[in-house]
């Protein structure tokens, strides 16, 4: 690791302010995946501001048919909130088969999001439940947010504030974990909207990043079932391929992850 | 005996330290005016060092010295040595490519180091090295066996054309092939046994201390036999006398035969603490001990059974090509050769065997021992194709075994193992009771009405451990005799110190070394310490590896302690007024049999120290030594049976059950060998379903961190169902076979077969990834 200088902020305010001074700063959230890449030397920031512990970024509430989970909030935290647990329980069970013990205690979900690995669990729900996510500047929809590989809509400097996830129907993830780092190798998520949309999204599978899976989503949208998806076709065009799992290989995932979401 | 005798669960004593955080090992060592290394590598598998330009690095704050691979060749440091040496069919030594601690000239794998910075921190080392500009001219790469043996392949080594370390074969090539003339049924496979990388919990270290004044070093390394190191690093490499440099191994965080070898790092740490007179220190991050760390395993085979009309085994014809990465290591050329071979007749009486073995240099890691080094090769190798066999016949897999077993004793091979004892039918059906294999096919049957792929697997496995005789290793090449020393030290209140030749790095020496000499003098363990790792305190012994500690490292104890006792019964027989043959032990005293006389162990202790009143002509004191040498190798053998259900949508493997039943002779510490056990089926488990190293064509590591390379966890893993039958081993005092290899040895073959069973295709490699296993279900469908 190069020397860098650690700021505490206690404000949003404050933390975006200590960003706009210096360019080369970086926010610090659960530091599981900037810390490691500091250390190896992949990473320099002049700075990192720390925005873990800024109260109002911490904690998970629900209003109506949303429920907001603010950035800072550990995988933990979310795993073992009631009001997750009760109003998309879905959520509570992807944070519980979210890498280890040691990584749900430090990692965020803003964290998560802002680095949209294409491994990642959390973008599947952000992305299948149509979440707004929140930052300090504006609301971008989920649609709009993630950009392919490690890429989003965030600006330099913008900060995630909140993620809110409009409560669905039904609603539930499966993954297939990756042997290694326990990643997603390729995990789905399902949602079925109040208003009858079905929306479905797959992590760890395609060379782009998380994406959408309109193939399932219609089979579903007709008949919620397992059964529904036999004979679904998922082309392995343009999925990953590596010493983990061929294309092929996770092009079968996406399915068999969709149809054990289904519970 | 006793509570805390031999056969006695004892707890760890030295697991105290080790739980609270006391363990004391390199790292946590910190020498007044210590420098910090951090070396230089090559991000390239094949290139030409061209230049190496300095002059920024020498600028940096904090930068001591920047020395490269030119100035180690100009100081005569020696290049590394591989100390057995393997003649190739032909009788031409095998071909060794030069081997300098820092490359002058050429790299030739993703890590080999070309310089060294030596910093005043951590991180200065770290920066210097950053700016170091290396000039390289990138050279073809073979990555891999096939690409190396490969018409017109990139030449790693002058002395080794074609990349060929030694074209080897050992058995009857004639009556081999006499056998599969006559044969009835005739099997064939062809096989990889992946390359994996060691990954002890604790990185390789190393302090190196030059005392100017004295012409002295003293080097803290992590190492599993520091009298070898100390043996390497100044007869061969010359970086110090031998009698002017004091090796310690402290406590060491696991080594699996990966901390057995010297290695440029610790010479170039000695070398370097002389030129800039000051300590130096370096310890290993993750990925350089990815990439620095030998691996292990990386064979290609091609194996041939030939059975007569009554499921006899007549023959069996081996081809094996070694990978031996980028240089040989100091113990390489035997581990695919005299430990992987002369094991391939397995438990199997095979009149005939023919195998033949290829050494390749290719431009990756060199490779080494590592667990089991060899025997695990030659047991999945063998394991798969028997297993191969019956379901080829149709014929119940236990039911080929036993049909071939060896069942009496002593048993020659036809390559060159004498197995002294065992009973394999014991085992194998203390193993088929304990998982109920009458039940299994109904237990089939019921997951296969639930949509389940259910698989059973056998693993009879054997292997030589102790090694060994040095007579015989000496004839087969080895640079080095095979031995093991101790001295017992009784002090003059009685307490006792063992000084072994032997090392521990997790095998739990402390505890059960006590065990044996608690044993013999009915006194507690707490009364004994063992000391080892510094060759200052311990007389020369050759450290431990190959399940070597107790057969042999234990025999050299028990020899010492023979003498002692039979000096301290004269003191008491002269004493009590007694005959010394009257003399008895019990209890910590020396006792006249049939009497109530006795003297404490102490008092006759004392009274050797004092020497007021001993019989006439003895020397005063109580400490005797012993050098240990075994007349063969022990034959720890087992069966293991696993049983998997295999889920057809994504190919993941779920551990039903696993039996290991194991005859290891005289158990010391049962509870320590179950350990053993569990972390050898643990790594084994982790060879069939998870690791495996993997190198792309152009001879980058791609799984260079736990983020590609899969270890097993704990919840990877079922709860293993242990089981002893006993032979006791005839060629050593105590019976003793040894255990530390046996679950690395004995599951591998277990699981796949129980995965291949379970989807009805034998075609399937290791790791066998949910992947590659998902793709075996598609081929068979
Ligand atoms: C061993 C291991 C296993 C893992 N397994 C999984 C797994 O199974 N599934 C999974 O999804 N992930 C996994 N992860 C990744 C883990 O979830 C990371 O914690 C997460 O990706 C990043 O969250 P963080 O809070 O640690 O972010 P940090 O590492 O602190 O930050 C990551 C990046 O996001 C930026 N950032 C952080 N917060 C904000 C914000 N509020 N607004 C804008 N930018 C921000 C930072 O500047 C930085 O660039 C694993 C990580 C490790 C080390």
């Amino acid at each position: 690791m190069y020397e860098t200088t650690y700021h505490r902020p206690s404000s949003v305010d404050e933390a975006a302010a200590l960003s706009a001074r210096d360019a080369e700063a970086k926010y610090l959230a659960g530091g599981h995946t900037l810390i490691p890449v500091m250390k190896q030397r992949l990473a320099s920031p002049t700075a990192v501001i720390d925005i873990g512990r800024i109260p109002a970024l911490i904690g998970v509430e629900v209003s109506g048919d949303m429920l907001t989970i603010k950035a800072a909030t550990t995988y933990f935290d979310i795993m073992n909130s009631a009001d997750v647990k009760k109003s998309i329980p879905a959520i509570a069970h992807l944070t519980s088969v979210l890498g280890d013990p040691q990584v749900r205690a430090r990692g965020t979900i803003g964290g998560s999001i802002a680095n949209n690995d294409p491994a990642a669990d959390f973008p599947a729900a952000v992305l299948a439940l149509g979440a707004t996510v929140k930052t300090n500047k504006r609301s971008i929809a989920a649609n709009d947010f993630f950009k392919g590989l490690f890429t989003t809509a965030l600006n330099d400097g913008e900060l995630i504030t909140a993620i809110s996830f409009p409560v669905p129907a039904k609603a539930g993830y499966s993954k297939m974990r990756h042997p290694a780092s326990r990643f997603a190798l390729t995990g789905v998520f399902v949602a079925q909207m109040k208003n009858g949309d079905v929306r479905v999204a797959a992590t760890g599978a395609s060379q782009n990043g998380v994406m959408r899976v309109p193939g399932i989503e219609t089979a579903l949208k007709a008949n919620w079932s397992a059964s529904a998806l036999e004979n679904v076709k998922i082309s392995p065009n343009g999925l990953i391929a590596d010493i983990h799992g061929s294309a092929e290989y996770r092009a079968n995932l996406i399915k068999v992850m969709a149809q054990r979401a289904l519970g | 005996m006793g509570v805390e005798g031999i056969g006695a669960r004892v707890t760890r004593k030295e697991d105290k330290r080790f739980v609270t955080g006391k363990g004391k090992y390199v790292d946590d060592v910190r020498v007044h005016g210590m420098t910090y290394a951090h070396f230089v590598r090559s991000p390239h598998a094949h290139a030409k060092v061209k230049g190496i330009d300095i002059s920024e690095a020498m600028k940096k704050t904090g930068v001591v010295a920047v020395l490269t691979g030119k100035e180690i060749v100009e100081d005569k440091i020696g290049n590394l040595i591989c100390g057995w040496m393997i003649h190739s069919k032909d009788g031409s030594p095998m071909k060794m490519g030069a081997w300098p601690a820092m490359a002058p000239e050429t790299v030739r794998f993703v890590g080999q180091a070309v310089a060294v910075v030596i910093g005043e921190t951590r991180n200065q080392a770290r920066d210097g090295a950053d700016a170091v500009i290396v000039d390289y001219e990138e050279l073809p790469a073979a990555a891999s066996i096939k690409a190396a043996i490969a018409p017109g392949a990139p030449q790693l080594h002058p002395e080794a054309p074609g990349n060929v370390v030694y074209d080897w074969a050992i058995g009857d090539e004639k009556a081999t092939s006499d056998a599969f003339a006559k044969a009835a049924h005739k099997v064939s496979f062809e096989l990889t046994n992946n390359r994996l990388v060691p990954n002890a919990m604790e990185p390789r270290a190393a302090i190196a201390e030059y005392d100017e004044a004295e012409e002295h070093f003293t080097l803290h390394t992590t190492s599993q036999n520091p009298h070898v190191a100390r043996l390497v690093l100044s007869a061969f490499y010359g970086v110090a006398q031998e009698h002017k440099l004091r090796v310690i191994a402290p406590d060491v965080g696991g080594g699996f035969g990966s901390k057995i070898f010297i290695y440029p790092e610790e010479m170039v740490a000695l070398w370097a603490s002389k030129k800039v007179n000051r300590p130096v220190k370096w310890t290993s991050d993750r990925t350089e001990a990815f990439l620095t760390d030998a691996h292990g395993r990386d064979h290609v085979s091609k194996a041939e059974m030939a059975f007569d009309a009554n499921h006899k085994m007549l023959g069996l014809r081996v081809k094996t090509h070694a990978n031996f990465g980028a240089y040989m290591s100091l113990f390489s050329s035997s581990v695919p050769t005299y430990l992987y071979a002369t094991l391939l007749s397995g438990q199997y009486n095979i009149p005939a065997i023919y195998a033949e073995v290829m050494g390749v240099y290719t431009n990756t890691t060199p490779v080494d021992a590592y667990r089991g080094a060899g025997r695990p090769e030659a047991s999945y190798l063998l394991e798969r194709l028997i297993e191969t066999a019956a379901r080829q016949f149709k014929i119940d897999p236990a039911e080929l075994r036993r049909k071939n077993f060896i069942t009496s004793f002593p048993h020659q091979t036809p390559v060159i193992m004498a197995y002294d004892t065992g009973d394999f039918n014991a085992s194998l059906d203390a193993a088929l009771k304990e998982i109920d294999y009458a039940g299994f096919p109904a237990r089939k049957a019921k997951a296969k009405s639930e949509g389940k792929l259910r698989g059973i697997g056998l693993s009879c496995y054997i292997e030589a451990c102790g090694i060994a005789p040095s007579k015989a290793v000496g004839s087969l090449g080895a640079g080095v005799g095979l031995w093991e020393s101790a001295e017992v030290r009784v002090n003059p209140v009685g307490t006792i110190e063992i000084l072994t030749g032997s090392h521990s790095h997790g095998q739990g020496h402390e505890t059960t070394f006590a065990q044996v000499v608690a044993d013999r003098l009915g006194i507690s363990i707490n009364q004994v310490s063992i000391v080892h790792g510094d060759t200052d305190k311990v007389q020369f012994g050759m450290g431990t590896y190959g399940s070597r500690s107790g057969a042999v490292g234990i025999s050299a104890i028990v020899k010492a302690m023979e003498k002692m006792e039979a000096k301290a019964k004269k003191i008491a027989a002269h004493h009590l007024e007694a005959s010394e043959q009257d003399i008895v032990i019990e209890n910590g005293e020396f006792k006249v049999t049939g009497t109530d006389k006795a003297m404490a162990l102490a008092n006759v202790a004392l009274s050797a120290y004092t020497a007021h009143n001993l019989p006439d002509g003895m020397e005063p004191g109580l400490k005797e030594s012993a050098f240990y040498d075994p007349s063969n190798f022990t034959f720890p053998a087992g069966s293991y049976i696993c049983e998997v259900e295999v889920d057809a949508g994504t190919g993941k493997t779920t551990f039903i059950n696993f039996v290991a039943a194991d005859d290891f002779g005289r158990l010391i510490n049962p509870m320590i060998v179950e350990g053993q056990v569990h972390g050898g089926i643990a790594q084994g488990i982790g060879q069939a379903l998870l690791e495996g190293a993997v190198y792309d064509d152009s001879g980058q590591l791609v799984t260079a961190s736990y983020m590609d390379y899969a270890m097993p966890r704990a919840d990877d893993l079922p709860s293993f169902k242990l089981q002893h039958t006993t032979t006791l081993c005839p060629g050593n005092p105590l019976g003793i076979k040894g255990c530390g290899e046996a679950g690395a040895i004995g599951s591998s073959a277990a699981v796949i077969n129980a995965i291949t069973d379970a989807i009805g295709n034998n075609k399937l490699e290791m790791p066998a990834t949910p992947d590659r296993v998902w793709h075996a279900i598609q081929a068979r469908a």
